[in-house]
């Protein structure tokens, strides 16, 4: 009972986890069609932002956070202003573009901060780990569960129940008909990058103390990403949460079954047949696009 | 122009060039390995991409070396010139990089490489030209080329007395955790062989995918088979992400402590040496140990590359390998200078190294070191808990039964 009381935990930290860093692409790549490779470098910065206030402003950890989203967010705003809008309707070259900016970004920071691994300090009441319901659960992880859920409400409240939200939602249906409504299109797409380039930039934060620091570590959380987006249906954010529910216990269940590597393989594969015969994914909406 | 007076110019400097490029034409044109008052060596370390993290620290320590040497006079009068290139962390380019060193350099040696996999890129080019690389990393041994001088330890040095250390003070039961590719299989065949003849046991083995971060799972295998020791052999960034994860989970070291070949001062530095302490690694070389060579390597090498770096246990073989290099070119005459003559120079060259004095061993081109075993403290270094009484000898081929490396090359004993 407690080993599936644990397995269960375990899957939910690595779905919120994949939950996390997977919000912020799901936006930017739901809302504007833009598939945005450079979100893994984005995450990167984030990380990089808390490490720099940390060790050289002595910051605590949580307010960092908060700066971390703003700071992200302004440099995603900024790209968006200067690069991905002229490229809107060409998606390849977006693609390139933005894999591009990552690059960039990538030797920037190994250039400023160098190439080694760098420390982000996990906050010392979160380092032990709490007693509940007479399991052992990591007070950290469990930070991360409850600001992913904080997240993911704050998101569906911005996008269901504000002004901006009914904005964003009629860009997304038809881009030219909401035009005509009177809409500023272009300050909706900025806006909407700059949003999920400052949640890429929290999740990277929030992921360092638990993980590590360095100027690659993008590269493996954008393709966790796109995974969880494209299995749970582009432009669903119900879809991009039950999607990174099931990943997650799913690739808990394998490794404990078998084995890391194999649990990998084994969810690439059904990923892949999943989009051989879904290819819009588990929960895509029924949407009519114009 | 016509095609007359082409010819004519394309004659004219064809014998210019083979005037002023004698060593092109001229087979036997070993004088230009030591020419104009210089002597070449390559320098093959990444400085971006993957691995650059580690590799860059190795580029540093060995220009560090060169300059000492320079300083002294360098060899025969000649001063040491490092080409350095930037393999970026990839095999084939490793490969491209060195042949420009080899052929278009004319340098006398390279020295280079961190994972084993550059390593069996760029042995073929050595072996063709018969240059000489140097190797500074701990490996997992099975290798015996002729072109490559070994300065980092092998599986007997680390494990030898490791793993019966552990099985005394903490038990016999092992699980054995390591990243997915040939030189954690390799140590981990080691240790199988060593708890066998101890008696212990192996609860578990599991390979993580390289870069792997997400350790909630193995964590869990942990807790359920409560195993005495973890014997990990994770690399690079998943060592962090594994320690933090053990210490978040509320794993105790002093139940279940993990015991590394690969856990360095380096990645302490990165995960914070509270998630560190209370853990083990066996290494010849800890940046801790108190000796007037370790004191000066480390002074000089925080002095010139910043005072918050760590020297580790490949960035020593790094640095002390280009000392031996030069030792051993020192002992030929300025037109001897020939890869294969430093080869046979350098085997029994010794040096007095920051973690004790070492040897090139004559039999295999690996190197006498002195292997050590150190406990993982809060402020990111190693307290030295054993260190061996004597240096060990390697042994590349130890586990199996019956292959000797020798100076020609992999030998079978026949039985």
């Amino acid at each position: 009972m407690t080993d599936l009381a644990n397995q269960i935990i375990t899957g939910l930290s690595i779905a919120s986890i994949l939950l996390l860093v997977s919000l912020g692409l799901a936006i930017i790549y739901g809302v504007m069609g833009v598939i945005n490779l450079a979100h893994g470098d984005f995450l990167m910065l984030g990380a990089y932002a808390v490490w720099l206030m940390e060790s050289a402003l002595g910051l605590g950890f949580l307010p960092c956070l908060v700066m971390v989203f703003f700071i992200v967010g302004a440099i995603g705003w900024l790209v968006e202003r200067t690069l991905i809008r002229h490229l809107y309707g060409r998606p390849l070259d977006t693609i390139l573009a933005t894999w591009g900016i990552g690059i960039i970004l990538q030797q920037a920071i190994r250039l400023s901060a160098g190439a080694q691994l760098r420390y982000v300090k996990m906050p010392d009441y979160l380092v032990n780990p709490l007693h509940l319901l007479g399991l052992d659960i990591s007070a950290y992880r469990l930070l991360i569960f409850s600001v992913t859920i904080v997240l993911v409400a704050v998101t569906y409240i911005l996008i269901f129940h504000t002004s901006f939200g009914i904005r964003l939602r009629a860009v997304m249906q038809n881009a030219e008909i909401a035009r005509c409504f009177g809409i500023n299109n272009a300050r909706i797409y900025s806006l909407t990058f700059a949003y999920g380039a400052g949640l890429a930039g929290l999740a990277g934060a929030l992921v360092s103390p638990l993980k590590s620091v360095s100027p690659d570590m993008g590269t493996k959380y954008v393709v966790d990403a796109f995974l969880v987006v494209v299995s749970g249906g582009v432009q669903s954010l119900f879809g991009t949460v039950a999607s990174a529910g099931i990943i997650g216990e799913l690739s808990g269940g394998f490794a404990y079954f078998w084995n890391d590597t194999l649990a990998r393989a084994l969810l690439f594969f059904l990923v892949v047949v999943l989009i051989r015969f879904r290819p819009q994914g588990i929960f895509a909406m029924p949407l009519r696009r114009g | 122009m016509n095609r007359r007076s082409l010819l004519k110019g394309a004659m004219g400097l064809g014998a210019a060039g083979a005037a002023g490029f004698p060593h092109i034409w001229i087979k036997s044109a070993d004088m230009a390995y030591a020419a104009g008052g210089e002597i070449k060596i390559g320098i093959l370390y990444s400085l971006t991409g993957t691995t650059a993290i580690i590799e860059t620290s190795l580029n540093h320590a060995t220009l560090m070396a060169i300059d000492e040497i320079n300083a002294a006079g360098g060899v025969h009068g000649k001063k040491l010139v490092p080409v350095v290139e930037d393999p970026e962390s990839d095999p084939a380019t490793f490969a491209q990089k060195a042949r420009k060193l080899v052929l278009s350099d004319r340098c006398v040696s390279v020295f280079g490489s961190y994972t084993s996999a550059s390593r069996k890129a760029v042995l073929p080019v050595f072996e063709k030209y018969n240059n000489l690389y140097w190797y500074p990393t701990l490996y997992e041994g099975r290798e015996c080329s002729q072109n490559v001088i070994y300065t980092g330890a092998v599986p007997n040095q680390q494990q030898k007395e490791f793993v019966p250390w552990l099985v005394k003070n903490f038990g016999k039961r092992f699980y054995l955790i390591g990243s997915n590719y040939i030189y954690p299989k390799e140590e981990n065949n080691v240790c199988k062989i060593l708890l066998k003849q101890l008696g212990g046991e192996v609860v578990g083995e599991e390979y993580v995918p390289l870069g792997h971060s997400e350790f909630s799972s193995v964590i869990q295998k942990f807790q359920d088979t409560k195993p005495n020791v973890i014997f990990s052999t994770v690399v690079g960034d998943s060592v962090v992400a594994l320690h933090r994860q053990y210490k978040a989970a509320g794993l105790d070291p002093a139940k279940m402590p993990m015991a590394s070949l690969t856990t360095s001062e380096e990645e302490i530095a990165a995960m914070g040496g509270e998630f560190a302490a209370g853990h083990f690694t066996s290494a010849p070389y800890f940046m801790s140990y108190d000796s007037p060579e370790n004191k000066k390597f480390v002074e000089s090498y925080q002095k010139r590359w910043g005072a918050d770096k760590v020297t580790n246990f490949v960035s020593e073989p790094a640095y002390f390998q280009v000392h031996l290099f030069a030792k051993a070119a020192a002992k030929l005459g300025a037109s001897d200078l020939h890869p294969a003559e430093i080869r046979k120079a350098a085997w029994g060259e010794t040096v007095q190294a920051p973690e004790g004095l070492v040897k090139i061993d004559p039999d295999n081109s690996h190197t006498y070191l002195w292997p050590k075993i150190g406990e993982a403290q809060a402020n990111g270094q190693f307290k030295i808990i054993e260190q061996s009484k004597e240096w060990v000898k390697p042994l590349p081929y130890w586990a199996y039964e019956g292959e000797v490396c020798t100076p020609t090359g992999m030998m079978e004993k026949k039985s």
